[in-house]
Parts: structure tokens; sequence; C-alpha cells
């Protein structure tokens, strides 16, 4: 609940925005002038006309009181969620500049929605609604064992296909094309295995990701090889590890076990897309437990997932984890204030210790591609040459022909104490947050939070020394 | 592994190592590939560190209030071509709003926030006419990041300098060794920055090289005199004069005219004074003019360039250059002791009245002098002043901006008054911002006018576009009505109240934001 009277910052209201265009569109709206009628109840309901240049005014309707996050209402055609209207009220109620009054009586037309919206909530909390175990437990056991018989045979067919592959050398995959992954991912889509469907998509990118794809093409051949090998023999797994398997092969997972209520700092909230999804990921930080968790959120093809959340603000929320060795997966449970600013940001490590944390994840799960970390007082630094960014290979290292593409731009977190640095991901060489991670160190140290894994470092945020306020680097 | 992974296991042997018996060769492979895999991932260690950048200098100034710095982000995300609006649609052009924001928060002294940076950058590098604002309000960090991204070399460039922190002008030793040992940017830099306030230490720093200087560098080195120039200057300028560079005669002879009481301008004013006299054999006394015959090398020393355009008269282009070289205060005397309202208003003999008044006007510019441009404009409502007289508007532009501030707005808003708002376009631009009360009743009055004549708005989208800039935001108000779409007169373009009132609407909304952005940027 948002307790009463207490009006929200600018940064909330835009962190609300589906997409970089709806910030700026109900950027632009958020000032008094077309606005109309406007009020508020002083207890989480806005509301408000809007005269565009149609003949009638939209009526905009906002209710950020709901345990289960704002809902909007808005008379306009946009298919945004929310849309700019309802973006700019909240930017001029958050203004607090007189035109949204406080201690309203909703209009007609906005009582009606609210009134609706209250009693349904209601009704959700009671006991009786909620969500009952499925009606018969033996019809949803026996659904579950048929999943896993076609996973397993999707996963023997895929060993067969790897076997294949191996036998007659991956040389002939830069000439396959993409053509034979694809047709074997949609066996895996077929066998209800998405987790495998995906890697195996992936597999086919590799021929063409540049040189040293070799190298990439064998490691990611072995690591599916070892995903089909951990649930062909899921039963002789320990838990925790038997559940990462089920979830990386692709079975829904449940969030489950107690509920662990926090401040939550958002540290990052960044998208990801392909033609299929869009994956949103948030990480948070428990000031109270110092746990770092991962909220996802989907939304189909084009359109914003549902979740989001400010950046940099701290949730008085509960979460609750999903089940898995290791797992950082959290779902968020109820809020309990609107989010506040906070000075408080994870304490940050060394590089080797960074590295080192993320070699202690792969023991739960070795297919982790990287692990949250705060890098303590690093300034980003130019590589000298590419040897700057092989040395990070660990002694064993073996691969001593891999050569990751050194590009003459490629960028580390050095450590000035220590002397080591983590090299940036090829990715992250390429965003625009890397160079507003430069302008802010300004030559001199910084904490910066980022992914962590076997490609480099990928910062998502930072903070320089001298304040306290989060840059997203997204 | 690889090689055999590559070849496949058919034509080539596992390595002893990976071969496990009673296992098929490809998962054998598989599995070491695996246990490699994840081993090596796991062992990664951190990288030697590179060499670590010099930090940016500091910015002592003031950070953004963050209500001002959540508004630069918005204004900057709004790149051109994002959001197809265009000149229609009722929502601001946030882009167009950059250059106030800029000029206001320098005039306020605040420094940029450093993770806006790259951003303000990317702008200014798009847009040339934002960059020198954007470059000052970016501080000395952008232009450390400049030297990191070859992207924003533009703004090294345009640095003076390239951002080199200059010598404190107390300290001598330090001045003299940036002057003898700096590069030509640098020592541009310490010579405009001296000029400023040490104007005679930096005359004498120049003397003591000037013999050494290149031809094109002691042409950027004069042009800097412009800068505090007095008749302290005047012995060098004359020695100038007789540089072997042409460009730096020209230079040397036009600062000299701008000093009213040195020896140029006064050789200047007796050519100038004997080319123009009254005749007063005539019913009403009448301006005669004898153009020079000649260009001797006297004048031609003085700056007088001898060889006219194509197209151009050699005797009415050696006139031109000695009227405009000439004080204006050569005129009274000579001319009857008459006002330079009463001189202007003379009738001037056998059409060389627009050579006459074309070079007087060159010459108020050049002096900034007040009495002159305000006689050369003559009355706003005058027929002649929109028409193609002796002065053209580009001409009553810059005389415009001789004139204080009020007597300018004034001009212009009877100006619009009497001749509408299709010529105005070029008058405006130098009017102060925001504009005075009246001008803008007038340019609001003057759109309601185009309205209720049934044009389209985007015949007048310069003007509109100027007026979302320059009005002053407390009109938002008075405009509200404006927005409302009008009745269609019968004569009126289809349509054209709809887009009326859309574009009215965006002058409020601008206006709105206008006022928002200056409440968001205190005094510190």
């Amino acid at each position: 609940m948002t307790q009463q009277g207490v009006r929200w910052t600018a940064d909330q209201v835009l962190a609300l925005a589906p997409d970089a265009p709806s910030r700026k569109a109900g950027s632009k709206l958020g000032v008094a002038g077309p606005w109309s009628e406007a009020g508020s109840t002083g207890e989480g309901a806005v509301w408000g006309l809007y005269k565009g240049s149609g003949s009638k005014p939209y009526q905009t309707i906002v209710d950020i009181a709901d345990v289960a996050g704002p809902a909007y209402k808005c008379s306009c055609p946009s298919r945004k969620f929310p849309c700019k209207h309802a973006l700019g009220l909240l930017l001029v109620w958050a203004g607090s500049d007189g035109t949204v009054p406080d201690g309203g009586e909703p209009p007609a037309w906005a009582e009606e929605w609210l009134a609706a919206r209250r009693k349904r909530a209601d009704g959700k909390q009671s006991p009786s609604a909620t969500p009952s175990a499925p009606a018969d437990p033996e019809a949803a056991r026996r659904r579950a064992e048929k999943r896993a018989e076609r996973i397993t045979a999707g996963a023997t067919e895929l060993e067969q296909r790897l076997s294949d592959l191996l036998r007659g050398g991956t040389a002939s995959a830069e000439q396959m094309g993409y053509g034979l992954w694809e047709e074997t991912a949609a066996r895996m889509v077929d066998a209800q295995a998405p987790g495998l469907a995906a890697r195996v998509r992936e597999l086919g990118a590799v021929p063409s990701s540049g040189p040293g794809w070799p190298v990439r093409l064998l490691e990611e051949c072995a690591l599916l090889h070892l995903l089909d090998q951990g649930w062909l023999h899921r039963d002789r797994l320990p838990d925790g590890l038997a559940a990462t398997v089920r979830s990386r092969v692709g079975l829904p997972a449940q969030a489950e076990g107690p509920p662990v209520r926090d401040h939550w700092v958002v540290l990052a909230q960044y998208d990801t897309a392909d033609s299929r999804l869009t994956t949103r990921r948030i990480w948070l930080y428990g000031t109270e437990s110092g746990r770092t968790a991962l909220l996802l959120s989907y939304g189909a093809a084009g359109r914003a997932p549902a979740l989001a959340l400010p950046v940099g603000l701290a949730l008085d929320a509960e979460v609750t984890g999903y089940a898995g060795a290791g797992q950082l997966r959290v779902e968020l449970g109820e809020q309990f204030a609107a989010p506040v600013p906070t000075a408080r940001r994870p304490a940050g490590v060394r590089p080797e210790e960074a590295v080192a944390r993320y070699g202690a994840a792969l023991r739960d799960d070795p297919w982790l591609e990287s692990w949250p970390v705060t890098l303590a007082e690093v300034i980003p630094a130019r590589s000298r040459n590419a040897r700057d960014a092989q040395g990070r290979q660990g002694a064993q290292g073996t691969h001593a022909t891999q050569s990751t593409p050194s590009t003459p731009d490629s960028w580390q977190l050095a450590d000035p104490v220590t002397g080591s640095a983590l090299p940036l991901a090829p990715s992250a060489a390429s965003r625009p947050g890397l160079w507003r991670l430069i302008a802010l160190s300004g030559g001199t140290p910084l904490t910066v939070f980022g992914e962590c894994g076997h490609r480099g470092f990928t910062p998502l945020a930072a903070w320089p020394q001298d304040s306290g306020e989060t840059v997203s680097l997204c | 592994m690889v090689t055999t992974a590559l070849l496949g296991t058919d034509r080539r042997a596992l390595p002893a190592s990976v071969h496990t018996p009673g296992k098929e060769a490809p998962i054998a492979l598989l599995d070491a590939a695996a246990l490699q895999t994840v081993r090596r991932r796991a062992g990664l260690r951190a990288a030697p560190a590179a060499a670590l950048p010099e930090p940016a200098a500091g910015d002592p100034r003031p950070p953004l209030p963050p209500a001002a710095r959540r508004r630069l982000a918005t204004l900057l995300t709004d790149q051109p071509g994002t959001g197809g609006g265009g000149r229609r649609g009722a929502a601001p052009d946030l882009m167009e709003l950059l250059p106030q924001w800029l000029a206001l928060a320098n005039a306020r002294g605040y420094g940029a926030p450093p993770e806006l940076l790259p951003a303000l950058l990317n702008a200014a590098r798009g847009r040339t006419d934002l960059r020198p604002q954007a470059l000052t309000f970016a501080g000395p960090r952008a232009l450390w990041l400049a030297r990191l991204n070859p992207d924003w070399k533009f703004a090294l460039r345009a640095t003076p300098g390239g951002g080199v922190t200059l010598p404190s002008a107390d300290d001598a030793p330090e001045v003299q060794r940036l002057w003898e040992e700096g590069l030509f940017a640098e020592r541009v830099a310490l010579l405009t920055a001296l000029r400023a306030h040490h104007a005679g230490t930096a005359l004498d720093l120049l003397v003591s090289t000037w013999s050494t200087e290149r031809a094109e560098d002691r042409l950027m080195f004069l042009d800097s005199l412009r800068t505090g120039l007095s008749s302290v200057d005047e012995p060098f300028l004359e020695q100038a004069l007789t540089d072997r560079s042409r460009n730096v005669r020209a230079t040397a002879a036009e600062l000299l005219s701008a000093l009213p009481d040195s020896a140029l301008a006064g050789r200047m004013s007796t050519r100038a004074a004997s080319c123009v006299a009254v005749d007063h054999t005539s019913d009403t006394p009448t301006l005669t003019v004898e153009a020079p015959h000649e260009c001797d090398a006297g004048m031609e020393r003085d700056g007088v360039t001898p060889k006219p355009p194509a197209g151009r008269g050699e005797r009415s282009w050696w006139l031109g250059q000695l009227v405009e070289a000439a004080p204006l205060t050569t005129w009274q005397p000579r001319l009857g002791n008459r006002t330079p309202a009463e001189i202007v208003a003379l009738p001037v003999a056998d059409d060389w009245r627009s050579e006459l008044h074309a070079a007087w006007c060159r010459a108020a510019v050049r002096q900034r002098d007040v009495a002159w441009s305000r006689a050369l404009l003559g009355t706003p409502a005058s027929p002649d002043a929109a028409g193609p007289g002796a002065v053209s508007l580009a001409e009553r532009a810059k005389l415009l901006a001789s004139l204080p501030a009020a007597e300018r707005a004034d001009w212009v808003a009877g100006f619009i008054a009497a001749h509408g708002l299709s010529e105005a376009f070029q008058l405006l631009g130098v009017c102060a911002v925001p504009w005075a009360e009246p001008l803008g009743r007038a340019v609001v009055d003057s759109l309601n006018i185009a309205r209720d004549a049934g044009s389209y708005p985007w015949s007048f989208s310069g003007v509109m576009g100027l007026a979302e800039r320059c009005l002053d935001p407390s009109e938002a108000v008075r405009l509200e009505a404006l927005t409302a779409i009008p009745d269609e007169p019968e004569n009126a373009s289809p349509g054209a109240g709809g887009y009326w009132s859309e574009a009215f609407q965006r002058l409020v909304t601008t206006l709105r934001l206008r006022a928002a952005i200056r409440d968001e940027l205190p005094p510190p």
C-alpha cells in the first residue's frame, strides 16, 4: 500500500514506463497545461482529463495503491501499458504544483472503475478465492510423468545428434548454417523441453560468431551434453542440482519456501528480446540480508513485460525464492510501501574475488553464464592489447589457442590497489552504457555492479565515489 | 581436443588422455570437453591491470539540481527523427529547447552530470550550432572523454587549447613558457584569455615573437586583439600595415579603423570626406558624391582592396571601403552639423544613395554606433522598411543588434504591426530572449490574424518555431484561448482550424515546459 499523502518522485513514475519512447512521450505530457479536472484521493487513486488534439478529452485513471502494483485505465487508443497519458498524469501529480489536489472525490467515470477494482482486489484476498491445488492431483501427476517421458525422448535424441556431429566433425557446422539447428530446436519444442531448444538454437549461431568459434562450439556442445546427461540421470543427482537441471531443461519452476522481507534496492533493469519473447531482468539487493536476487518478467514479442521497478530506489517487500541450488531467481510478493531513495549499496569486492564467486557458483549450476557481483574501487581502463583479455584464463587453461576477438577498443575494470582487472564482455563494449561508465569515473575509482562471467564483466550500474545515486548503465 | 572435434572422431583418434574404454569416442570427447569447460570457467583469474588513465581535471561548478538533471536527460533523449513529430502535432519539440536549457544552465554556472556527458557530446556532434554552449556546459571532463573516443574529436578542435589548463595571468614565467613552447591552439587560447583582462601583457607577448611567426598564425594572433582593442595597440597595428601578408595587412587596417582616434581612421576620414559634400545650389540641400578616381599606394597600404569583385565598378568599390572605414564622427562637421537622422534623410544625387547608405550601415555595425544605427533603420512603419529599399533586411537586422534591447523589441514590434510576419523572421532573430511584452504580443496578434485569414499554420512554421523558443512563458495564459478549434471562415483552407489549434497547443505546452525548465535551474 502506498502511504497516504506520499507522492512519488518523477523518477519513480518514469520507471513505470514500458519503454524509452513511452518515457519520453510521458515526460512531454507531464506539464499542467492540457490537464483538467485532475484530482487524487490521497490514497493512491489519481485521475484527470487530457485534452489531446481530438474533440473529446481522454479519461485517465491510475490506481497506485494496489498491492499487486499500479493499475491504469485510459480512454486513449494506445496499447502501451501504462500509456503516455497515465505517465504524464502521474508526473503532474508527482510535481505537487497544485494541479492535482489531494483528498478529492473521484468523478463518476473514475469512481466506477476504481470501485470495480477494489471489489475484485478484496475478493482476491479473501481465502476462498486463493488459487487452490489442482482439482485432481492424480491427473496432474500423470501429466507431469507424460511430459518427463517426452523430455527424456528429446534428450536421448539430442545426445544422438551431438554424437553424430562429433563423429563427422564440427568443421561441417560452418557450412550447415541454421537449418539443421532450427530443425533440431523444433524437435526439442515438440519434446516440451524449451530450455534444450533455446540452447540448440544458440549452437546454430556459434559458427558465425567470429574467430575462435570451434572452441566455443565444442564448449557449448559439451555443456548441452552435460545437461542431457543431467536430465537422464536426474534421480542420481543431489536435490538442488536436480532442480537446477529441471529448470535448465525448461520445466516451469515454482517459487517456494518462506517469503523474505527486506529493503530491496533495485540495482538494474534491462530487457533482452528475441523474435518470440522480451525478457526483463531486474537485479535486487537486500540491504538487510545482503542477498542479491533476480526478478524475471516476460512480454510477448514486441510488448513490454508488465513488471517495472525504479532503479536506485529501495522497496520494502517480500520475495520468494525459486527451487534449485544456488538459484538467484525470486518472485516479488507483497510490497509494503512505495519505493524510497536509499544511500545503501552493495559492498564491493576485488576482481579476484569476483571471478572466484563465479567459479564457486558453477559448482551448483555448471551452465551459469555469469554471476552478479559488485566491484569496489575500480577504474575503467583501456586494455593494452589482446593478451590482457586472455590473461584471465586459469592455470589449467588448455585452450591456449583460444582467441577472443580483441577489438581495438577493449576495456577493463582495473583495481588500482591489487593491480588486477576484469575485462569487459565483448557485448558490453559496444553499448552506450560503457561511455556513461567511463564518464562517471573520470579516471577515478568507483563501485560497479554487474554480471561477471566467462566472457568478461558486463557493467549494469555504478556509483561514483562522492554520491549515493545509482547510475544505470543498461 | 578441438582439432579432433573439428575433423570428427571418425577421422581422427581421440587423445589418449580423453579415451575411455567402453565409451563411444564422441561421448568420451563430449564428457572430457564438458569437464574441461566447467573447469576452465571455474578457474578463471583476474587479468593484470592495464595502464590507468590520467584522472580528469576537476570541475569546481556546483552540480545540477535533481529536477534539472532529469530534464536534461529527457531533452537529450529526444533525438531528431524519433517520434516522427517534425513540425506537426501538439507535442513540443524537445530538441529545440536544448539550446535554451544549455544557455540558462551556463548562465547559472552549473556543472554537467558526468553520466550525461556521452549523450551531450553526441548531441553536440550532430548539431554544430549546439557546440559552444554544450562544450562550455560539459566542462573539463568532456574533453578528457573526447581524448578517449575518436567520435568526439570535434570537442578538442572546438575548444581552444584542447582543454589545456591555462596558467594564471600573474604567473609570468609560466605564461612566457607556454607562449614560447605551447602548441598553436594553446597559444591562441592563452592570448585570448590574457587579452580579456590584461590587454597590454598580451600585446607585449605578441610583439616579442611577432617577426618569427608564420603568416597564418600572425593572422589568428592579430584577430585576438579585437578583444580589448585600444589606442595602446595602435603603434603595433600601424607597423602591421606593412606586413608581408595581405590578409594580415587588411586585418590590421580593419582594427585600426575601429579606433576612431587612430591615424589610419584620420586618413580614411579625410579621404572619405573629400568624396561626399552637400550641394547648396539646388532647391533642397542634396548630397553629391565624387567617388575616388584611383586607388593610390597610400589607400592600399591602409587596407583598401584595389580590385573589385566581378560585376562592380572600381570607383564605387573604393568609395564603399573608404566610407566604411571612416569614423562616423567625420560626417556631422563635414555635412553642415546635421544629426545622423538629418544626414540620412538628405537626398543623394546621381543614384549614389544605396551605395552610400550601405557603406554607412557597415560602418555603424562595425563601430556599434547607436545614433547612426537608429538613423539608418528609420521608422519601422515606413513603407521602405519592408521593401527592397536602400538598406536590406539583413543589414537592418545587423543595425538592430547595436540598439538597446527594449528599443530593438519595440522597433520589431512596430515592423510586424505594419508589415506582418512574413518579412520579420530575420529581425526576430536578433531580439533578446525572452521577447519583451509588446513584441510577443505583436507576434501572437499577427499569428492570430493569419489564422483568421484562413491560411495553413506551416506557412508560418519559422515564426512559430521562434515563438516556441522566444516568447515569454508567462504568455501561455493568454494563448490558452487560441488553442480552441475555430469556426472555419468560408474562404479558409480545409482543416486549417484544426492544425492551428494543434500549433497553438504545442506553443502553449512548450512555453509551460520552458517555465518549468527555468524554475528547475535556480541561481545556485
